[in-house]
């Protein structure tokens, strides 16, 4: 059992334990929880410092049978891709906890207990390298969050809950459709396994299997980043979950679908996806600026910054079928910065709806003179959010128009809107919320932050800036694991040279591959 | 090692220190760090100027992390001190200091004292990064930093609705005009697979023409973004309901000459792209024309001058339009000597009148105000342009440099250094001469004001004499030869005494004149005084139409209408199916659960069924 294996069964025990404790001791179980998530945390920066950049393939692996028939292995290990979305999992539980301490008053033991099942599936699903394990933990995470959402959440919760369910679900019964075909194919679940069986043509598929392979993997993750016309569950999702909720769904959920996308669909289904890749970038392009712009008319609040999402989730599907090395940093780190910066945004927004018992932005007004650092850290969270330098969302974001613009400048000058139109949605928002009179509804309701409100903000404020700022400590290991994924994406060449050129009329196929391997 | 980031880094400690513990320092610490950390700045750069020998034969570079590193792109925190960088670090200390100064008697009976100077020091940590930048993306960092502070001053006084308005105005504006510098960015590294600007300039006459033209007219909207040049100038004017010293620090003196920085900057782009140089020197010309017919009719003081401030960048961009670099950034810091003074003065003519900013309810302050005027008189002769004052010598060299390129430049520009002579001028007498019509007791400002003002007054006096930055830059920008045209020089003189004089008769010899003006004018004068109806015809072709068809068309109509209702058909059939197996479980939740599994079964017998089809068809 390495610390891997330990960082996933922290947060199970956890959560079993806190099942057993009696539902009276309230403290207690908080208490337990909040120790859980952080002793998960305090030893996920073991993964940082002992993983390895220039050391080819997974680190942290454990490889065990764990059903013999069919063989289902516990297989379990991290490259540069999956080693900082389980640290994104692994930070921001102990917050959701923290925000949730004095909000949650209803069955407390089973929303604490929840979270910490979170948390077991996220880091499960990111670490997972076994495809009916990875669609073990990928379901599990669809349970807890399930009621979070129609339990703890607001009026319209169920209708809420329901539709992410039946998204969500439809989604996956498409991925385990694909999954168990491959497994008929390759007699192995084992990723590697499939990879290399089928990049070396020991696994034969036909054009149409390939596409549909691709298609069913795809429907799955577009679900879940959401794409353009999947997303209309998020908004609802949103609004109605508690702010824990939220900030787990947005932070870190949405991203196991650009994951998968980038895990999955690439490597394993290379001539499907550059053959999908356009129709797939136009989505991209409209997620992004239809999400600023309905984001723009919102009333609400939380409604707002969830279609932000939208736009901000289309950055990183734009990065990643740009298949080029900038556009996929920058997809990657894109999940990273929006985890932080929307998550610190639905913190707040929370933080204000305790106070208001409203998310209606014309309930509010002079905000900031009632509650100046409250209004201040708004701000930053703001600035990051539309892409100011210095910020954590600017890296991303140029690094992704950056590498769409090598493979397509037509495609960056549509992307590059929505920056505009971020600017124009949060800026509004902040006027009408924190600008202008102080509202006597607010006067009286409208505390600064308290010590621990201070204790959930300050470490995302500081991720903020670090990861504007110092990007080397993570992009050296997201890049050698994209370099990599790029390299599977174009493995089965053979079968690409016969097909019709990605980039039809400006080069020939094989000539429009080598463009891409840039 | 000239440890260049202390230049940025002194404001940005003073910055934090005043914005986290500011609120519970008085008034004294909070001038004390704000305007040391300014000073220090400053002279951290004068240190730097005298200690490096040859700032042309050996630019200072400094490079102090990666910042960014993806394949093989890289871009690097590195700083860079050319003579032209010197220049703009001496304008930016120099004046920021002064403004600085200023500030802290302007400001003293102001809430929010602490946030002020905060913010100010944030501008000066991001102007000063944006002119030491050794690459685009770390200028880019300046250049959307200062717009940030620019966002944050012009709100200040955040209660009110106009100014938190006008602050989003400037943001959002500006971020069009980033568009386009942030797409020029992409195809630089596209074309050239770097954002260093020693590595981008040597390579780039190879470049296509095309390439190069598409770069320069995409920094050029940038530019027009920053420097509110046509047609988005429209933030500028309406900035004015910022605090006075941020008027002249931000909106006169350094933040809005970025884009004429940017552009000499980039000459090596520019110089190759003929038509991207033929547009920077039109739409310069037009904006210098268009805002200085606006600056004839308008009342309020801080407006006249903001108006003039988008005329005088246009100046700039026709000098860096039709070649004459130097000349543009000699005219950029004259302007920033006698705009800065312009509107100090203007604060302290406000402050005198109790806060009063309309010039039809000033009148006689020359009395009242004795130091203020006679400042304000070296700031107004220098603007328009009466030897040897500062403006004199710059404008001059731009005009020459546009008869050198084509006549009727330098034509259209001397008729709008004649409009400027008179508006300048038109508000002096306004607000100096003839009787007081305000209410209170207007006053003299106290000295930690006027002090500023005597500097600022002496720099535009002899500041475009002493400073010849053509002969500075010479190294950088070889000065073309010109014959001698005593022609031009008459002009140019001319139409500003010309303008002066107009003034006079019309504002202190015959006062009537003015109203009879306006009134036969009519529909012209209208058109004018409502600066040509631009901002409501941004609003009803632009703004409005993007808002309304977000909330009916994409939110109603798409999000709900088409998307929602197709989920909810789904939805309610597979709540029918699952109110039939309500009938075997208890609750809801479960029901589905079974719902699922049933569909997975069904589903997984079909993809069996279609799996061996498929491989039917494999083999």
């Amino acid at each position: 059992m390495n610390l891997l294996d330990l960082l996933i069964a922290l947060p199970g025990i956890g959560f079993i334990l806190t099942l057993l404790i009696p539902r009276a001791q309230e403290k207690l179980i908080r208490t337990i929880t909040l120790a859980f998530s952080l002793l998960t945390f305090v030893l996920s920066i073991g993964l940082i410092t002992g993983y390895q950049t220039g050391q080819p393939g997974q680190q942290f692996v454990t490889d065990t049978v764990w059903i013999a028939n069919p063989e289902i292995h516990w297989h379990v290990g991290i490259d540069g891709l999956s080693l900082w979305l389980i640290i994104l999992s692994t930070f921001l539980t102990p917050i959701a906890i923290g925000i949730s301490w004095r909000y949650i008053k209803d069955r407390t033991k089973e929303f604490f207990a929840f979270l910490l099942l979170l948390e077991f599936g996220l880091v499960g699903v990111f670490a997972a390298w076994d495809l009916f394990l990875f669609y073990v933990f990928w379901e599990v995470v669809l349970v807890p969050m399930y009621f979070l959402i129609g339990i703890w959440g607001h009026d319209r919760r169920i209708y809420a809950a329901v539709k992410f369910f039946l998204y969500t679900m439809a989604g996956s019964v498409l991925m385990l459709t694909a999954i168990i075909f491959l497994y008929n194919r390759a007699g192995t679940f084992d990723y590697a396994a499939i990879l290399n069986g089928i990049a070396s043509g020991r696994i034969m598929l036909s054009h149409s299997e390939e596409t549909f392979l691709f298609l069913a993997f795809f429907i799955a993750f577009a679900i879940k980043v959401p794409l353009f016309p999947l997303h209309t569950w998020l908004p609802d999702a949103h609004v109605e979950a508690p702010s824990a909720g939220s900030l787990m769904l947005a932070s870190v959920m949405l991203k196991m679908g650009t994951y998968g996308l980038v895990r999955f669909c690439l490597p394993m289904f290379p001539t499907a996806a550059r053959e999908n890749a356009p129709w797939i970038v136009i989505l991209a392009i409209i997620g992004i600026v239809y999400g600023a712009l309905v984001a723009m008319v919102q009333p609400n609040m939380k409604k707002l910054v969830a279609y932000s999402s939208v736009s901000h989730l289309g950055f990183v599907v734009l990065g990643i079928f740009s298949f080029t090395q900038m556009g996929l940093d920058g997809a990657v780190y894109q999940m990273l910065n929006h985890g932080i910066s929307t998550g610190a945004l639905f913190i707040l927004v929370g933080f204000m709806y305790e106070r208001r018992h409203s998310l209606a932005i014309s309930d509010f007004g002079g905000v900031a003179t009632a509650a100046p650092w409250l209004s201040t850290i708004f701000l930053i969270t703001t600035l990051a959010s539309i892409g100011l330098p210095t910020l954590n969302n600017f890296v991303g974001e140029f690094l992704v128009l950056q590498g769409t613009a090598q493979a397509n400048f037509t495609w960056t000058i549509f992307a590059a809107i929505g920056v505009i139109l971020s600017a124009c949605y949060m800026l509004w928002m902040y006027q009408r919320v924190f600008f202008g009179e102080l509202v006597d509804e607010v006067k009286h309701h409208m505390p600064d932050f308290n010590a621990r409100e201070w204790a959930c903000m300050i470490p995302l404020v500081i991720m903020m800036v670090w990861m504007g700022i110092y990007t080397q400590t993570f992009l050296p290991a997201i890049t050698e694991a994209n370099l990599k994924i790029l390299d599977q994406s174009k493995s089965n060449a053979p079968l690409r040279v016969s097909l019709p050129g990605y980039r039809a009329g400006s080069a020939g196929a094989a000539a429009g591959g080598n463009a891409h391997a840039r | 090692m000239q440890n260049l980031w202390l230049i940025p880094a002194l404001p940005f400690l003073g910055f934090l220190i005043n914005g986290i513990f500011g609120r519970k320092f008085s008034k004294t610490i909070v001038n004390f760090i704000a305007v040391a950390s300014v000073v220090l700045s400053f002279g951290w750069v004068m240190k730097v100027f005298l200690t490096v020998p040859d700032l042309a034969a050996t630019p200072v570079h400094e490079h102090y992390f990666t910042w960014i590193k993806s394949g093989e792109f890289s871009v690097g925190w590195d700083f860079a001190v050319d003579k032209l960088t010197m220049i703009m670090l001496m304008i930016v200390t120099g004046i920021g200091s002064i403004i600085h100064i200023y500030a802290t008697g302007y400001m003293a009976h102001e809430e929010g004292y602490y946030r002020f100077f905060a913010y100010l020091n944030l501008f000066m940590f991001f102007m000063l990064n944006l002119v030491l930048a050794a690459n685009y993306l770390i200028l880019f960092v300046g250049w959307e930093g200062v717009g940030l502070c620019s966002y944050l001053l012009i709100g200040f006084y955040f209660i009110k609705h106009s100014a938190t308005t006008a602050g989003n105005k400037a943001f959002i504006v500006n971020r069009i005009g980033d568009f386009g510098f942030s797409l020029a960015m992409f195809l630089i590294v596209v074309n050239f697979g770097t954002l260093n600007f020693s590595d981008v300039f040597s390579a780039a006459p190879g470049k296509p023409t095309g390439t190069l033209t598409a770069i320069a007219l995409l920094l050029l909207l940038g530019a027009c973004g920053k420097s509110a040049q046509l047609p988005l100038y429209v933030w500028l004017p309406d900035a004015m309901e910022g605090p006075t010293p941020v008027s002249a620090l931000i909106h006169a003196a350094t933040m809005v000459t970025a884009g004429v920085y940017m552009c000499t900057r980039s000459a090596a782009i520019f110089t190759h792209a003929p038509a991207a140089m033929e547009t920077v020197a039109i739409i310069g010309l037009a904006t210098a024309v268009f805002a200085a017919t606006i600056g004839l009719v308008q009342n309020d003081i801080k407006k006249v001058f903001a108006y003039s401030t988008v005329s005088q960048l246009g100046y700039m961009f026709l000098g860096v339009g039709v070649g004459a670099f130097s000349a543009g950034i000699w005219h950029l810091m004259t302007h920033a000597f006698f705009k800065a003074l312009l509107f100090l003065g203007a604060g302290s003519v406000i402050h005198a009148c109790h806060g009063e900013q309309d010039m039809r309810h000033m009148g006689g302050l020359k009395k009242y105000a004795p130091i203020t005027f006679w400042t304000l008189l070296a700031a107004a002769l220098a603007i328009a342009g009466v030897p040897p004052l500062a403006g004199f010598w710059s404008k001059d060299a731009i005009l020459a440099a546009a008869y050198q390129h084509a006549p009727w430049m330098f034509w259209v520009g001397a008729v709008t250094a004649g409009m400027t002579a008179f508006y300048v001028f038109r508000a002096m007498f306004m607000t100096f001469f003839g009787e007081y019509k305000g209410h209170g007791h207007p006053h003299e400002s106290p000295v930690s004001m006027w002090g500023p003002l005597a500097v600022l007054a002496v720099l535009s006096v002899v500041g475009g004499y002493v400073f010849n930055v053509p002969k500075i830059l010479e190294s950088m920008f070889p000065i073309a030869e010109e014959p001698d045209n005593p022609m031009l020089l008459a002009v140019s003189i001319g139409v500003g005494l010309l303008g002066i004089a107009i003034a006079y008769y019309m504002y202190v010899v015959n006062t009537e004149l003015p109203n009879r003006i306006a009134s036969s004018l009519g529909g012209v004068y209208t058109l004018v005084y409502n600066k040509y109806f631009v901002d409501e015809i941004y609003d009803a072709t632009v703004v409005h139409p993007m808002v309304a068809g977000s909330e009916t068309v994409l939110w109603h109509g798409i999000d709900q209408g088409v998307i929602d209702a197709t989920v909810n058909g789904v939805g309610s059939q597979s709540k029918s199916i699952g109110g039939v197996l309500k009938l075997l479980q208890s609750g809801n939740i479960r029901s589905y659960a079974t719902w699922v599994v049933i569909g997975a079964v069904a589903l997984l017998i079909v993809m069996g069924i279609t799996a061996m089809g498929f491989a039917g068809v494999g083999q």
